[in-house]
Formats: structure tokens, sequence, C-alpha cells
């Protein structure tokens, strides 16, 4: 291209802020850094993936988040899925038990069941979980605040289900720091909140050792409006945080770090979503190698679901949100992810339902049996774009971290508010560009229909009574259960916690009791009180 | 200074009292509101998640502000309203402007305006529409 087309173009820049050209050819690859940092796949730096034959060997994990009123009913949805072909659950709570309430909590009142399964008991998870194999079907738990109670909860259930501990799989989201930033599920305080992550990880090191006890996410800062770079580099900033305070306590980074994992949101520019999941193997890698000594491979892994995409989807149009999420799945699968999950196109709207749930689970097969995106490894690797992009992204993360390190590290920044400030003020800003037309968005601000039509979205019902019976199976479990068993473990919890010992073993115990999560979490706040949300603009 | 000018500042400034109620950790959305609010010259007192019925009446009532400002995406906007709706009236806050927004299906938007929402903004409005009908609706 001579100098004078290219003056009448006008600059992009992607969303991390990086300049795209027309064209990129090898020059470009040499200027941003070279192949330095490529590799092969199954090979450090893993830039092209954390094994040698990807999808070739076995296409990712299809993991549609669901769950919603009583155990029972999750259980048919669950059901309903694996026979349709999902090779995992991930599994959607109740506000009331994301935060620690029982069903019967004045507070849970509206809320038991709808926007996922409510869980007061061991009992609960034994219904929610009947007749699924949990060695064929790994299951993930979306939970955080109450994360330690419910993970006891799955190892107690998987026990006195016959399963081996030692050799159960499964995940747990488990990433505080990010509520603190989006979602916000927090319970207690920020320090009180790293040092549970951080029994976990160290409980599970031992006693379960091939479950992921943490999923670090960097899904949720995206959807509060940090860009691509941004999400990676304060998800690895938060890993770091975890990592740190496992590694005061004594273990070897090669002791637990092969089960950390991560979680990525797919919506956006696809090359530079494809550019910021291999910028992001590069660097975590290096950062695991170079910084923490690991020596195992498996403690150098970006580990991954990259799912979603929540944030791109619209309400105008919604049907339109199944193409969107057609290409989301595309940037997944070029990512070079171990599990896939996508928002459905009525999420805007409601709970999916049994049909647009199973578009989804379509959507990500299509990829697997029809598209050839299995076949061979990271096949966007070697193309000049993509390269140039993958190095300028992680040259971006590793100045963002930086930047985070200077002022004082990610948890100071986050106790006060300050990366939360920060994204939403990014958040308005493209909410503004949206709304001009700056930032384009199909259906949104371009292409809209003359007359917007009712669109055929089935909405989730509410079910009062579900709610009823929710309450009623927890008043039956309250009077059946050994009183004296329960007091004793809940007694043990508190001693524990109050002593800075490991809570996980006191919490396995009170499960077992058929404590409620209600009942652990408020010995657990007597101890170490509640967040109080810095509110910062 | 312009006489639009000094009628901009001799005028009160519209005050929003901007309530996450329940238990719905979706606080996006009522943040970029807060900063349109901010930005139109208003003065906006958000409130941080997880409030009750009770905690928003009480605010609304000692902060004295014009506006009521609920931001609700996880689908509890009926059962919260229904209990908040006769804990403003007590307080006597029936004449401010109350208004919703979030995910709130058209379905519902007839009963939240039953309950004295009167302005609801779904997901997918625009900013400019939620400080413009804040502006003409002050009383």
């Amino acid at each position: 291209m001579n100098d004078r087309a290219k003056d009448e173009l006008k600059p992009i820049t992607n969303e991390s802020g990086i300049e795209v050209k027309p064209l990129y050819t090898a020059v470009d690859v040499e200027k941003s850094g070279g192949l330095s940092m490529l590799g092969q796949p199954g090979e450090y730096p893993f830039t092209r993936g954390i094994h040698r034959l990807m999808y070739r060997k076995q296409p990712w994990t299809m993991r549609q988040y669901a769950g919603f009123g009583n155990p029972a009913d999750t259980n048919k949805r669950f059901k309903y899925l694996i026979a349709n072909g999902q090779t995992g659950l991930n599994v959607a709570f109740d506000l009331p038990t994301q935060i620690g309430l029982d069903s019967d909590d004045p507070l849970a009142e509206g809320e038991i069941g709808r926007v996922g399964m409510s869980v007061d008991t061991l009992r609960d998870f034994e219904v929610a979980f009947d007749g699924i194999d949990l060695n064929k079907i790994t299951v993930s738990l979306t939970i955080n605040g109450a994360a330690a109670i419910l993970i006891a909860m799955y190892l107690a259930m998987a026990e006195k289900r016959g399963y081996d501990v030692k050799q159960l799989r499964g995940t747990a989201q488990n990433d505080i720091l990010k509520e603190f930033i989006g979602r916000g599920t927090w319970i207690f305080p920020v320090e009180h909140s790293i040092r549970l992550v951080g029994d976990t990880i160290e409980y599970c090191a031992e006693h379960a050792p091939k479950y992921s006890p943490v999923s670090v996410c960097g899904y949720h800062i995206r959807e509060s409006g940090a860009n691509p770079a941004q999400e990676m580099a304060y998800a690895f900033c938060i890993a770091k945080a975890y990592a740190d305070d496992v590694i005061k306590r004594g273990l070897h980074v090669d002791e637990f770090a092969g089960r950390l994992s991560y979680n990525f949101n797919i919506f956006g520019n696809l090359f530079e979503q494809v550019a910021k999941f291999r910028a992001g193997r590069g660097l975590w890698a290096k950062i695991m190698k170079e910084q923490y000594k690991a020596e195992k491979p498996g403690s150098m892994w970006l580990r991954m679901i990259a799912a979603g995409g929540g944030g791109g989807l619209t309400f105008e149009q919604p049907e339109v949100n199944i193409v969107r999420g057609a290409y989301y799945a595309l940037i997944s699968a070029l990512s070079g992810t171990q599990t896939m999950a996508l928002c459905s196109y009525d999420e805007a709207y409601t709970i999916p339902t049994e049909y647009s749930a199973r578009i989804s689970l379509r959507t990500m097969q299509l990829l697997i049996e029809e598209m050839g995106l299995t076949e061979t490894v990271d096949p966007l690797g070697g193309s000049f774009y993509v390269e140039t992009l993958t190095n300028q992204m992680r040259q971006k993360m590793e100045e963002i971290m930086a930047e985070v390190d200077a002022q004082g590290g990610i948890v100071k920044l986050i106790a006060e508010g300050a990366i939360q400030s920060k994204v939403s003020a990014q958040a308005y800003r493209m909410q503004r560009d949206i709304e001009s037309g700056k930032f384009r968005k199909v259906g949104v601000n371009c292409y809209r229909n003359e007359k917007e039509e009712e669109h055929p979205v089935e909405f989730h019902p509410y079910k009062e009574e579900d709610a009823r019976a929710q309450i009623a199976a927890l008043d039956k479990i309250r009077a059946e259960r050994d009183p004296s068993r329960v007091s004793q473990a809940l007694a043990r919890l508190s001693a524990d916690a109050s002593a800075g010992r490991n809570v996980m073993p006191a919490l396995v115990e009170a499960v077992k009791a058929y404590a409620t999560v209600g009942e652990m979490t408020q010995e657990m706040v007597n101890i170490f009180g509640r967040y109080q949300e810095p509110i910062r603009f | 200074m312009t006489a639009a000018q000094k009628s901009v500042s001799t005028e009160r400034r519209i005050k929003v009292l901007l309530a996450k109620p329940g238990l719905d950790g979706h606080d996006q959305g009522a943040k970029v509101v807060v900063r349109a609010l901010m930005d139109a010259g208003m003065e906006v007192i958000y409130t941080g998640l997880r409030q009750t019925p009770e905690a928003v009446a009480r605010m609304a009532l000692d902060e004295d502000v014009d506006v009521i400002a609920l931001s609700s995406l996880a689908g509890s906007h009926l059962p919260f309203c229904t209990k908040l709706k006769p804990l403003l009236e007590a307080s006597h806050l029936q004449d401010k402007l109350w208004v919703i927004g979030g995910n709130l299906p058209a379905q519902d938007h007839d009963a939240l305006r039953q309950l004295g929402f009167t302005g609801i903004f779904p997901t997918g409005s625009k900013l400019d529409a939620i400080v413009d009908y804040i502006r003409e609706h002050v009383k």
C-alpha cells in the first residue's frame, strides 16, 4: 500500500488500545518481538496450546451454565443437557446461597431459586447430582463468597456416594477478589476472603489433588468494563495474590499451581480475543517459571474456560445473538480453551429455556462436527497479524501488571475500590460510545428495524411454590439432624476460624452433620466480620 | 456569566438516590447511570449493593432526595417494589419521582407503574433518555 492510500485511512485502535494496521507482514512480527515466545504446542511457553495435540486428541468440554429452582428442578435440567451431549456441568446457585443465607432467612424472600439452584444443606447436593456419574461428568460450581462451604459439601457428597475424593475432578469458581470488582457476591472482608481461598487450595492440594479449587475470572472484570488486556492482566494479578497466600503457608508452587484454572470472556473483536488467549498463555507460563520458579509444566499451564460472551449480546433483536454466539464460540475454539460455554440468545431477558440452551450446545457441537475446528492445533498460529497482535497484547498485559504493582498491588487497589472505579469509568465511556454510534453494535446503533417486532422470548417462570418447598425441606432437615453433632461441628469451625487454622476440615465435618450454609457462614462472619463496599467514582 | 448559565447555577440541583435492591450483584449498569446523572449536573447518592426496602426508604427520607431510583437485574423487582411502596408512602415520599431500570420484562411494566414506578428503563434504554426523563418529571 502506498503512503497516500494509507494517509486516507482512518486509524483504528482495538479495545485494548493497540493500533490495527491494514496489512501485516513478517516485518511487523519481527518489530513486535519476533517468534521467541511461540514454541510448540505442549511445550513452554505454551503460547500455541497447553497440550501437544489439543482438540485432535479430545475436543473442549461443553459446560453450559445451568441451575434454577430447587435441586430437583436443576437435576432435571442437568440430565436434559447431558442427554443432549453436554460433557460437563456448570452449576448456577441462587443469590441467597451465593452470599451464605439460608432459604428461610428473611433477606432471602423473593430470591429463592430465582437465578440458580437453592442450596441449604448436603441433602440438596445429594438431590441435585442424583444419578449423575461424577467420574464421567465433571462439575463446576459457580460459587465464590460461600465457596469454601460448597466445596466441602461437594467433596462430602462425592465421598458419601463412594467416590475416591483423591481421584475426584471438578472445579469451583472460588475467585473472591473479582467479586469485589464485579458480580458482587462477597461476604467477608478482603483479607479474610483471601485466606479462605488459600484454605481451599491448601486443603485440596492434600485431600483432593485432582480437584481445581479456584477458577480465576477475568470474565466478570471484562463484563464490568475492563478491556481484553486488562481482563487478563488483572486476573493474573489476582491469581498471584492467591498463590502468594498459599506459598506463605509453606507450600511449594508445584504442589498447587497445576490445579489453578481460569475463566475468560469471548466477546469483542475476534483477532484481539484470540491474541489475548495466546498471549496470556505465554505470559502466565513465564510468570510461573521465572517469578515462582515452577518446575512442573502443569504449574505453568493456563487452563481455562473461554466462554459466555454475555457483555456482547444485545437486548435488541435477540435472535441475532444466536449468530453472535456462534462467532464467540469460534473465538473460543481458536483460542485453545479447555472448556467452552455460551450465553444463550435470550439471556438478556431471562434464564435460558431448554430450547435456547440446546441451540448453544448445538453451536459448539457444530464447530466440532462440521467446521474442522478440532483437526489442527492453533490454526491461526503463524499469521503475521495474529503473531504481531499476540506479542503486542502480551506487552500490554505486562505493562498493566507493572502498573498495578507500582500502585501498591491488586489487593490494595481492590480494597480501596480503585480498580472498580477505573473499569466502571470505562464502562460509562463505552456506553456513551455505543449510544453515539462511535462503537458499532448491530441492531443497537445501526441496522435497527423500522419497527422492532415483539420477540419470541419465552420467560422462565419463578415458582413461589418451589421456594416454599425448599423452606419446608430445610425445616425437615433441621428437625431430623443430630443437633449436638451440628453444634459441635460449628464450635470447631468457630475455633479454627478464630485461631487461623485451615477451616476446611471443620467445614467438611459441619457439612456432613447437615449444618446449613447460613449457619456455617454466620459462624465465620462472627469471627471475620462483613465486607464494607467502598463507594468511589 | 451568561443568563443561561446563571439560571442553571441558581436552580437547585436535582438529588437522586440510586439503590441496588435485594441481593443482586450486577452493578455495572447502576454505576454507569450514576456517572451519567452526575455528568448531567445532578447530585447522586449511590447506595452500593444489597439494600433492603427499609434501608432504601430510610436513606430517601434522610437525604431528602427528589428521585428514588432502583437498578434491578436479577428478577426480584416486583417483590422488592411491593415491599418498598408502603414504606415510601409511610415516609410521605409519594410525591418524589420513583424510577427503576434493569432487566425488567415488558410484561411487568404495568405492575411496576401500579406500584408507583412511573419511569421504567429496561435494558437497552439510553442514558440521555433517563437523564431527560428525570429533568422533566422532578417537581
